[in-house]
Order: structure tokens, then sequence, then C-alpha cells
């Protein structure tokens, strides 16, 4: 029976290759396109004023409210910088630590730092981040205690917060892409670099750096659209400020339709964001 | 290249696909004014074996956060209604979880009953099938957020103030009015907490509505839009006063007990978890007035275990229930025979659940219409809808 199957699909190659890919296919069509054009349709219904019960008829008020409305403009900018910061600092933070772990630590360390590295995706997101809230709380907490005898205070919950919050999150998925291009990177090119002359920093900046591009810009595709659509951490370490998924997030069980609309904005900047890394061909050297 | 053309052409298709069935999808949504016809139960049946609760954060014990605090057990041992319970965090999610349909019976407040009501969410109750509605105090029957043209929508459950958190230790002297969170110059600048919910709003209406009479306002539920304008400008100056705006009651208490916040409106339950955690804090409701919640337990008008749902309605309304619930999350009883049997004697004292007086001042959340719910008839008050856009700008600004 089973052999006889297996011959069939041996013989007609399209059937066997429907049977292959028919549940991703699926999946990708309804799970995930499917989910996205929904959002997208939704985004321009409204709602029943009073009951808050979906109306299904196209009108763009929803584009209009939010394009109208600057406190819109503001978080969107204000999502934007925290992304950027923390792209920004995981990339400074997580650039020498691969550099050492590849390059410098021997092998028996260098697997040990790969788990330490790691580690931190063992534990829950919020965790974490309550364990954040705990360390920056103002005048109680633990960076105060430890170092206010030395004038450094916590930044207090806000924008810094958020940032420190965020980068401690995603610094792993900075980390490993670096470090697996580094480890790509043939030792023998820094030797010839140092050789002929070229200072330390010299190096990093003419051959190290444009070798690791495509991993730093890998790295940054994590960091920076995860960062773009966070709202627990505003949440929890982010006093009154708000992010973009705050906004969705407060509107999507009143106002699911407006919630849909916010939710385009990070869409579209990702999908420029992707457009802009395809340009600099840093996708095909992935 | 041709198979990468008849893929994406699949894609477009199945995509479209799915557009258009989202939007033929029946568009069958109530609008202000007319009241969706939804049958009342007629006779009690046997349990279904479970019932789905939606409810207020210490409206349905069971032993597991206090042991000494349960009256689902021998509710559930009694009728053979096991008793699931989903804790809303506000009346927005409290709504959002009943238009699922999941649920057979919510606590909602006056910011939610009436949405739900004209939502065609919840069926009008049999008051004949609760036995215990009759021993509800009468102001509390028959409201404009529990009942619609003299038919009840629900229990009520039980009532309280919002009231204004202080530290005892850190503001000094103590708080009594609502101003205290209004001042520009206050010396707490910062360390101030606000409820962080549209709802929100009416309290600083409240607070013009005694402080700056010029504008008329007489119910803070029912604003014109330049009463409603002054408000939010009043919410705007209170703005960088605000340290954290608080929605998660638990990190409210949290707040509270670091230090993080030390003046704000809170609840009683707050200031109660505070206390049993040594927080030198106390609730007061200012000379304004307050705020306030009467909630009323309601059931789904596509519950799937109503006769539980009936059950346990006319349980968490009986006295034992009632009077649990009022103490365990500091409120005023809605069954007149509750007091009799709360574990402190002065507990209906304490929270003045006779007391018509005290609550005189007190305007329990309701939910704003076009119409004005002040009775005036030459204005259009801002909707509820639009009090939510506001407070996103206000809080995204």
């Amino acid at each position: 029976m089973l052999n006889s199957l297996a011959t069939s699909m041996h013989r007609k190659p399209r059937l066997r290759l429907a049977a292959l890919l028919t549940a991703p296919v699926l999946w990708l069509v309804v799970a995930y396109i499917g989910a996205l054009a929904t959002l997208l349709v939704t985004a321009f219904f409204t709602i029943d004023s009073f009951t808050g019960n979906v109306v299904k008829k196209f009108n763009l008020e929803n584009f209009y409210d939010m394009f109208t409305d600057a406190a819109y403009k503001n978080v969107v900018l204000r999502t934007l910088g925290i992304a950027i910061g923390v792209t920004v600092i995981c990339s400074i933070l997580a650039i020498p630590m691969a550099f050492y772990m590849a390059k410098i630590a021997k092998p028996k360390s260098q697997k040990l730092l790969v788990a330490l590295v790691l580690t931190p995706l063992w534990a829950s997101y919020l965790v974490k981040i309550y364990a954040w809230r705990t360390m920056l709380e103002p005048n109680t907490g633990v960076v105060d205690w430890l170092f206010g005898s030395l004038g450094i205070h916590s930044p207090g919950f806000g924008g810094p917060a958020i940032i420190i919050g965020l980068s401690y999150l995603w610094l792993p998925y900075m980390i490993l892409p670096i470090f697996a291009g580094l480890e790509r990177l043939p030792n023998n090119l820094l030797d010839a670099s140092g050789d002929l002359g070229a200072h330390n920093f010299y190096t990093f900046r003419k051959i190290i750096l444009p070798l690791i591009f495509p991993s730093l810009v890998a790295g940054s595709m994590f960091t920076f659209s995860l960062s773009l659509g966070d709202y627990i951490t505003a949440q929890i370490l982010g006093g009154k400020l708000q992010m973009l998924g705050s906004v969705v997030y407060q509107n999507f069980s009143i106002n699911l339709p407006f919630a849909a609309t916010i939710s385009m904005i990070p869409v579209t900047i990702m999908v420029i964001y992707l457009y802009l890394v395809r340009r600099t061909g840093a996708l095909a050297s992935m | 290249m041709q198979k990468k053309r008849l893929f994406s052409r699949i894609a477009v298709a199945s995509v479209a696909a799915l557009i258009l069935a989202g939007c033929s999808s029946g568009s069958d949504s109530a609008s202000e004014g007319a009241l969706p016809e939804i049958e009342m139960m007629q006779e009690l049946g046997t349990g279904e074996g479970q019932v789905n609760v939606v409810a207020w954060a210490g409206y349905v014990e069971n032993g597991s956060t206090d042991p000494a605090v349960d009256w689902v057990t021998g509710f559930e041992s009694e009728t053979g209604c096991k008793v699931n319970v989903k804790n809303g965090t506000s009346s927005d999610d409290m709504v959002a979880l009943m238009k699922t349909g999941e649920y057979d019976v919510v606590s909602a407040s006056g910011d939610a009953s009436l949405r739900l009501i004209y939502g065609g969410d919840v069926a009008p109750i049999n008051t004949d099938l609760t036995p215990n509605y009759a021993d509800v105090f009468e102001n509390l029957k028959m409201q404009q957020w529990n009942s619609v043209d003299g038919v009840a929508y629900g229990v009520p459950h039980g009532r309280g103030a919002n009231l204004l958190a202080y530290r005892t230790d850190i503001v000094k002297p103590a708080p009594t009015s609502w101003g205290s969170v209004f001042d520009a110059n206050s010396p707490y600048k910062g360390k101030i907490t606000a409820y962080d919910s549209a709802i929100y709003i009416a309290d600083a209406a409240l607070y013009l509505m005694a402080t700056q009479p010029d504008l008329g306002i007489t119910y803070p539920y029912a604003l014109d839009q330049a009463q409603f304008d002054a408000a939010i400008a009043l919410l705007e100056v209170q703005k960088p006063l605000i340290g954290e705006y608080w929605g998660d009651y638990l990190k409210h208490v949290a707040s509270l007990k670091s230090g993080g916040s030390v003046l704000g409106t809170t609840w009683q339950i707050n200031i109660n978890l505070a206390k049993g955690e040594k927080t030198p804090v106390e609730g007061i409701k200012p000379i304004e007035g307050s705020t306030g919640w009467s909630d009323t337990w309601m059931i789904s008008s596509k519950a799937k275990n109503p006769n539980c749902a009936y059950m346990w309605i006319n349980h968490i309304a009986s006295p034992e229930a009632n009077a649990g619930v009022a103490e365990w999350f500091g409120e005023a009883p809605s069954n007149e025979k509750s007091c009799a049997l709360t574990a402190d004697p002065n507990h209906c004292t304490t929270f003045h659940a006779a007391d018509d007086a005290y609550w005189e001042d007190v305007y329990y959340w309701n939910t704003a219409t076009e119409a004005c719910l002040d009775g005036r008839k030459d204005v259009k008050c801002v909707p509820y809808s639009e009090w939510v856009k506001a407070w996103s700008s206000l809080r995204n600004s």
C-alpha cells in the first residue's frame, strides 16, 4: 500500500510537488497573507459610535483622523526614534562582543560565550522587563541604590528606560548574526591588513565593517522591527510615554478599525526599510 | 519564471476572495436609539455544568487569592455549575470580551452596560428568576445604566466612589480636593497618577463642575463641545504632573508602595491591598464629590449556559455572597440584608451602604451619548466614541 503510493508519487512529479507544498502554501496564503489582508480591509471600516460594533462600510475616516491628529505624528516619530536608538545601541554593544567571541576567545570559551549570550532568551520577556522596572525605579531602584552616591541616577520611567529595556531584550538577536558573519571572515585578511601597516581602527573600518555589513543589516532588521511593534515594555517602563503598539493596544478593543489603520504604519515603515535594505544589496549576500 | 507568475496570481486571487468574503458578510449593527429585541428567559431549567464569567478583579473569588475569601466553591457544589472567570481590565475590555459571545455573564459598569444593551450583547433579565433581586436597595434598581424603558437588564452588584489616594508620609497636608491633582505647581509633580481610560475625562469634568460654574456642567457624562474642550484642556494641564497613568490595578498598588505614585485617583480595593503591604496610604472622597461605579450583573444574549448564568447572578446578589464581595472589594453592597452578614459589623456604615446623602455627589460611570444625558435638548453632547479618540490623542501627544 505504502509502497504503491510511493511508486505513483515517484511517477508523478507534479503530484509530489503539490503534496509537498499544499500545507506551507495554505499557511502562507490563509494565515499569513490572509491576516494582513484582513487587517488592510478592516482599516477602511468604521464603528458605530455608540455600541462600538464594527460597521462594514468603506470609508477613509480612520486615515483622515490618523493624518490630521498631530498626536499620531508624534507617536510615529517617537517610536521611530526609539527603534533607531535601540538598533544603534545594540550594534555598538554587539560588534565588540561578537568580535571577541569569533576572533579572540579560545574555542572552548567561545561555546560558553554563545551559551551565555543565549541565556537571557530562556527567561520570560515579562520577568526581564519587570526586573528592569525594579532596577530603574527612581530613588528606590537598584540603579539609584548602587550608583546614587556617585551621582549617577536612574533616568526614571520614560523614553530612555524603554530604550534600555528594549536594547537589553534584543541584544542577542544582534550579536548572533554578527558573530556568524565574523566567523566566516578569514583571519588572514586581518593579518594582511595589519602587515601592510593599517591601524586596528583602519582595519575595522575598511575590512571588517564592509564584510560584516550584511550581518549588521540582518541584526538590525530584528532589533528595529521588534522595537517598532513593542507595547509591553512601553507600558511597564515607559511611564506615561506611549509607542505605536500602545495605540493599537488601546484601541483594538474599542475601535478595531482604527487600530488596524494605525497598525498599517509599522507595516509600511518595515516595507520601506526592507526596500532600502534591498537597494544596498545586503539581502543578496546574506 | 512561469511558475512564479502562476503562484503570485493564485496569491492575488485568494487575497481578493478573502476581501470579498470580508465585505459581504452581514453588516447588521444597531444604531443609537434602536433597541435590539432580545427574548427574556421565562423559566429556569437545570444547570449546564458551567458558567463563563467576565468580572472585575476581586468580584469572583474561589479561595485561590486568600483561602478565607471564597463565595464560589459553595455555589459550585450546590448547583453543579463550575465557575470559569475571566477578569476584565477595563470597561472597554469587558465590552470586547462580551462581543465574542464566549461568555455568559458580565459585571458591567455603567460605562459598559448601555453599550452592551444597545449592541444587543446582553439580554433583559427576568427578575422573577432571581429571588434575591427583591432585597436590592431600591435606589439602585431601574437606573439609567441598568434598565431601558422600565425593563431591567441586570442585577445591581454594589457601588463605590473613585477615591483620591495619597501617601500619608509624603503628601502633607492631607489633600481635601481634586484640585491637588490638577495644580500645575504641585510639589508632587511627576508622582501624580490618573486612571488610564477615556472615562477619566469625567473626573476632570466633575472638578470643573465644582470650580468653574460658568461652564454650566451639571452632569459629568453630559458634556457639550465647549464643556468637553474645557475638560480636555484641564487634562492637558495635568499631563506634565503625571508620572504614570494606571490601568493595571496591581501595577498601581506597586507604584503606591514604591512611592512612584504618591497622589491620584484610585479604588478602595487598591488602598486595602496597599495597606496590606504596610504602605502608609489613605483614600478620601474629596469635597467636590467623585465619580464612581454602580455595577450590574448582566447575562449575554448569546449565553450558552443561561441556566447556570441565572443561578450565578442570583447567587452573587444573595446576602452572603454580596457581603463577601463588598468586604473584599471595599464597596457598598447592593443587597440590604448583606449588612447584617459582613465580618466587620460596621462595614455598611463605613461604606455608606444605606446613606443616601453620601451618594448624592457620587456620579456613577455612564456612557456619554449624543443626546445629552442631563436632559438638555438645545445642544448635542459629545458621544463616548469621541471621548475615546480625545483620550487617545491626549495620551499620545
